[in-house]
């Protein structure tokens, strides 16, 4: 018998200001315990909220990347329960008047086992609002005690809640990582999930097709996809166990251990259901003019989808090197300005504007962008992978990169030797050209000198071109790689291919 | 109207109030009284009135996004019931 | 000197007939002496006030003295005042030391006002006869058996009592009005966000506003001019002009218009301060006002909708006292939960409770449509009353309170009772609009009876000009219980 899942997810994403939501503190992560936490976080009596605008900024261009519809009025709501990390005994929030309404993101999904294709799936956001995040309590921080540093309270934070549109954990991870990329792409928030600065939770429910939705269980708090990825199957599996065992399910927020790869309901916040939710007295309606909206369009960079459609239609990269190329905005802006900067570097001959023809330079932009795209994510990628770096701390910079990249498209460097370059530019920093000079990696073009090397070797064996020539077409490589090594590698490979080719078959 | 003892123990857990049988019982008849005194707007007819949770019309001012608050944890935890290492202590929680 | 303006003090002060020392030291003795009795203040520290003093002193012999520099002002116990023991009137702040300044105590110090301490108030600012306290009833100076009102009753009875030169209050449904009628005093509660309710703490916060209290309208107008202003803290606060409040008090009052809403003279109004609040209007007759008949058609439903709406806010309000990070624990709790239930139940009194109470049940799931939402449209209807009066009048006059002061423990066992009692006040807060209350002749009792003035918005300075041109062709306001 087949199951339906059925996935939503509520993304709680920490906005990259400099100070609260409500409050001129600082939000810097990993300050001492409570120095950060002013007489708004800590809630003293009498203190008041003011709104941050770099907040409101923030939730308003993420809700044009997603092309939302911007509330021209919304308003703040207080959620109230008690707890030790919410030091109002109360959250400030949005609930029926959000400033973020229903919009849209496109995902590639890249289905996890089996051997299904990647597929496109536009995954709906049912609405995005402003909230202040809880402080963090500190368990075992002295005995049988537990200790609230409230330096996080009052962060703000975009709760972006999408319809349940996910059925599978492939889609929730991708939907989460497109997000991820998103929120990061347009700079309202470092996505640092180690920091909690994106907390995703899950709803997941299953059902038999046909049938009305089931219940749901919220698995809360997952800040890496692994986990949510794990999550989601455990959940999905123990779901239908559960009902096929006889069992029902009951509505409930759980928690996943990711040491025994479990899930489980939590035993606190029992009445939190009454949220009792009423307009903030203390906070007028937010206003959003037209006109402010449209200046923040104007300052939103190219998304991620955009580009990721112009790489394969104008630059003719395949779907998978697009996709990769567009996971983070430092990549995609890394790989722009190498595609750029080569041309420049390395003018060639048949691009030239007055002798070629359109779809030359078309053809010749998409090699140049095929061997970037190549670079970047292979051999940049694996070091940057090894090295535990991000995009943003490459040592390599782009123009680094690019000049490097610039003389494998002239021919100065074989593959070989620009991986050399590229190592050095890693570990020492330097210039490309610099490098091949102080390390002689230039390799030999020059046509007489190949066919000379050619020449020698086919003479000092006689007997194996004997044996290539009455049909061992294997032997070639044994030519070739002698005639390397007596280059010391810097020989043209193609040319010597060429060369060798040719006069081995007399 | 008037309010059932559960409808009493319901609302005081919300709110976090101890109160014992007595206290419930009590709190119940007062507030069946003050809910009687309530229920008076009932019977108003409020179509298309448009809800009023401020006394003016106006619009939220937004604050720039300086730093302007400065470390006082030293002055704030002196009047807290029980702190540690910066830390405020509450009995332990279980989630 | 105790019944001196604050104009008056001020010269005396500025032609160094007394200091400012002297002066504070005067009321500190008079503190000392009538304290015990009436329990207006809750906490005095005499060697701040006369530090205070000192350094107003200093201004004044520098020659930058302001209006109210060296004057001794009586803070309500509900504005945070750093260094000050801030209780609210509750055990549950009953030892917080403010970390900081309210917006209101800034002002004040810029004046260079002195602080002469903390008077007593209803918990929390909730009731209307100062019973609630935990610090103790306050007694009202024209008879000790009767209360002051509240919540601002410490406050009022601090005035009239001339145990300092004037007071701040605040007012949520008539908390400044209500005492000040009941202690023979005048006070005004301004426009909802003309002062900053920064560091004021919150009972409910679209209602509460500060004001002062006083002797005289002139006096209010004073201290007006200093509590009043913009506060970037405060987001409620107005962004407007600072006014001057004394600038019309001279005009005169040819063609006034007095609009009298029926439903403040009907049921439940007792005879004598009817008569009185005839008697104030006959004489404004003959200041050249013109009497025009308004209704207020919903006034009966103010109290209502405000037992909705304000237990709602403080309810949620009163959240952050949880024993975690100040004000009262309790000493004895076996886990999380127990905690917050012991430290709440042990800390607030029972009004306090009673008003959590209900503003956690009409906020509660399946209610709030019919009590939260249905309040808040009904507060717009009470509003729109007002602004079709103002169409046909430039003031609006009734009485501040249906009954002068009642006797201590008369009202207590019977919430709805004392509630009642809030009926003309309460719809000047759910409006936001400016309210007044001044003297205006004694009942029965020989207690004081208020005359409330009602204004439009942002039309305090017209109000005080009314309410002091009265003052000039009357004595009540001079009238002194010692």
């Amino acid at each position: 018998m087949s199951w339906e899942i059925v996935i939503g997810l509520e993304v709680h994403t920490q906005l990259s200001t400099h100070t609260k939501i409500f409050s001129g503190a600082s939000t810097t992560y990993g300050a001492e315990p409570n120095t950060q936490a002013d007489a708004v976080s800590i809630a003293l009596p009498g203190v008041l909220p003011v709104l941050n605008k770099g907040a409101v900024e923030r939730a308003i261009k993420f809700g044009l990347a997603v092309g939302a519809h911007i509330a021209p009025r919304s308003v703040f709501a207080r959620k109230n329960y008690f707890y030790p990390d919410l030091p109002k005994g109360y959250q400030i929030s949005q609930f029926d008047l959000p400033v973020v309404g229903m919009g849209a993101l496109t995902i590639q999904v890249e289905p996890l086992s089996g051997n299904a294709k990647p597929y496109e799936k536009v995954v709906r956001i049912t609405r995005a609002h402003l909230e202040e995040d809880a402080g963090k309590s500190v368990h075992g921080a002295s005995q049988g005690m537990t200790g609230v540093d409230l330096n996080r309270a009052g962060t703000p934070l975009l709760e972006i809640v999408s319809e349940p549109d996910m059925c599978s954990a492939a889609e929730a991870v991708a939907y989460a990582k497109a997000l991820h990329t998103l929120v990061r792409w347009i700079g309202i928030s470092d996505g640092n999930m180690q920091e909690g600065s994106f907390r995703c939770d899950v709803n997941v429910s299953v059902r038999k097709p046909g049938e009305p939705l089931g219940t749901r269980r919220e698995i809360k708090n997952l800040n890496s996809f692994k986990y949510m990825q794990q999550a989601i199957d455990y959940e999905v599996q123990w779901q239908i166990d559960t009902i096929e065992n006889g069992g029902k399910i009951h509505q409930a927020t759980i928690l996943f251990n990711p040491d025994t790869g479990e899930t489980r309901a939590m035993r606190s916040k029992e009445d939190a259901h009454d949220y009792r939710y009423f307009p903030d007295p203390d906070l007028l309606p937010l206003d959003i003019s037209e006109e402010w909206k449209e200046s923040l369009r104007a300052t939103l960079p190219e998304l991620p989808e955009a580009r990721r459609v112009r790489y394969v239609n104008e630059l003719g990269l395949s779907a998978y090197d697009a996709s990769n190329l567009t996971s983070s905005r430092e990549m995609a802006d890394y790989f722009d300005t190498c595609v750029n900067t080569v041309g420049v570097h390395a003018p060639s001959p048949q691009s030239s504007p007055a002798s070629g023809r359109g779809g030359e330079r078309e053809n010749q932009s998409s090699i140049l962008a095929k061997l970037c795209a190549n670079w970047l994510t292979g051999e940049l990628s694996a070091q940057l992978n090894r090295d535990g770096l991000d995009m943003a701390q490459c040592p390599v910079t782009a123009q680094q990169m690019s000049g490097m990249l610039a003389r494998i498209v002239d021919n100065t460097l074989s593959n070989s030797g620009a991986k050399e370059v590229f190592r050095t530019l890693w570990a020492e920093g330097g210039e490309a050209d610099a490098i091949i000079e102080s390390k002689g990696l230039k390799q030999v073009s020059d046509s007489g000198a190949i066919e000379a090397l050619a020449d020698e070797i086919i003479a000092a064996n006689a007997d194996k071109v004997a044996e290539y020539r009455s049909g061992k077409d294997k032997l070639f490589g044994f030519f070739v790689g002698l005639a390397m090594k007596a280059s010391k590698g810097k020989a043209n490979p193609a040319q010597l291919n060429d060369v060798l080719k040719q006069k081995l078959a007399g | 109207m008037s309010l059932s003892t559960a409808d009493v123990q319901k609302v005081a857990r919300l709110a976090r109030l101890a109160m014992n049988n007595t206290e419930i019982e009590a709190a119940r008849s007062q507030l069946s009284g003050i809910f009687e005194l309530i229920a008076e707007m009932q019977a108003v007819d409020t179509t298309g009135i448009a809800p009023m949770s401020h006394a003016q019309d106006l619009s939220q001012r937004l604050r720039a996004d300086n730093v302007t608050e400065t470390n006082q944890r030293e002055l704030f935890q002196s009047i807290a019931p029980q702190v540690e290492s910066g830390l405020y202590l509450v009995p332990q929680v279980i989630e | 000197m105790f019944n001196s303006s604050l104009t008056q003090l001020g010269a005396a002060l500025r032609a160094k007939q007394i200091s400012s020392v002297e002066l504070t030291q005067l009321y500190l003795d008079r503190i000392a002496t009538h304290n015990p009795v009436y329990n207006a203040y809750i906490t005095v520290d005499a060697k701040t006030s006369l530090a205070q003093a000192a350094a107003a002193d200093a201004q004044l012999a520098g020659g930058q003295a302001q209006a109210l520099t060296g004057i001794p002002i009586a803070q309500k116990d509900i504005f945070c005042a750093r260094g000050w023991r801030t209780t609210c009137g509750s055990k549950m702040l009953a030892d917080f030391i403010a970390p900081y300044d309210a917006h209101v105590i800034e002002q004040f110090n810029r004046a260079g006002a002195v602080n002469l301490g903390k008077t007593n108030m209803d918990e929390f600012a909730m009731g209307s006869s100062n019973e609630t306290s935990y610090f103790g009833p306050v007694r009202n100076p024209w008879n000790q058996n009767a209360v002051p009102g509240g919540s601002s009753g410490g406050a009022a009875s601090a005035v009239a009592a001339r145990l300092c030169a004037a007071a701040t209050g605040t007012d949520t449904g008539g908390s400044i009005r209500q005492p000040a009628a009941l202690c023979g005093i005048s006070g005004i509660k301004p426009t909802y966000g003309t002062v900053s309710r920064y560091g004021m703490i919150a009972f409910a916060s679209s209602l509460d506003q500060a004001g002062p209290m006083a002797r005289s309208a002139e006096d209010c107008a004073l201290m007006l001019n200093v509590m009043t202003g913009f506060d970037e803290r405060d987001s409620t606060s107005l962004q407007r002009d600072k006014e001057d409040y004394t600038r019309d008090l001279n005009k005169p009052l040819d063609g006034l218009r007095i609009g009298l809403p029926k439903e403040f003279f009907a049921e439940g109004l007792s005879a004598d301060v009817g008569s009185r609040v005839a008697e104030a209007l006959a004489e404004y007759r003959k200041l050249g006002a013109v009497i025009v008949d308004i209704s207020l058609p919903n006034t009966r439903l103010a109290v209502p909708v405000y037992y909705v709406l304000a237990p709602a806010e403080a309810s949620s309000n009163l959240s952050r006292y949880d024993g975690v990070r100040y004000g009262y624990r309790a000493p004895d709790y076996t886990d999380l939960a127990d905690m917050y239930e012991k430290s709440r139940a042990q800390g607030f009194g029972e009004e306090v409770k009673r008003r959590i109470m209900i503003g956690t049940y009409v906020l509660s799931h399946g209610y709030y449509d019919a009590y939260y939402l249905q309040a808040q449209k009904i507060r717009r209807l009470i509003a729109q009353d007002f602004t079709d009066a103002f169409e046909q009048c430039d003031v609006i006059m009734g009485p501040t309170s249906p009954s002068t002061a009642f006797n201590l423990g008369e009202k207590g066992d019977d919430p709805v009772q004392m509630y009642l009692s809030d009926i003309y006040t309460i719809a000047v807060n759910l409006a936001g609009l400016p309210g007044m209350s001044i003297p205006c002749g004694f009942g029965d009792n020989t207690m004081p009876v208020g005359l409330q003035i009602i204004g439009n918005y942002f039309d305090e300075a017209r109000m005080l000009n009314v309410a002091h041109q009265y003052q000039l062709a009357t004595d009540w306001h001079s009238r002194a219980p010692l």
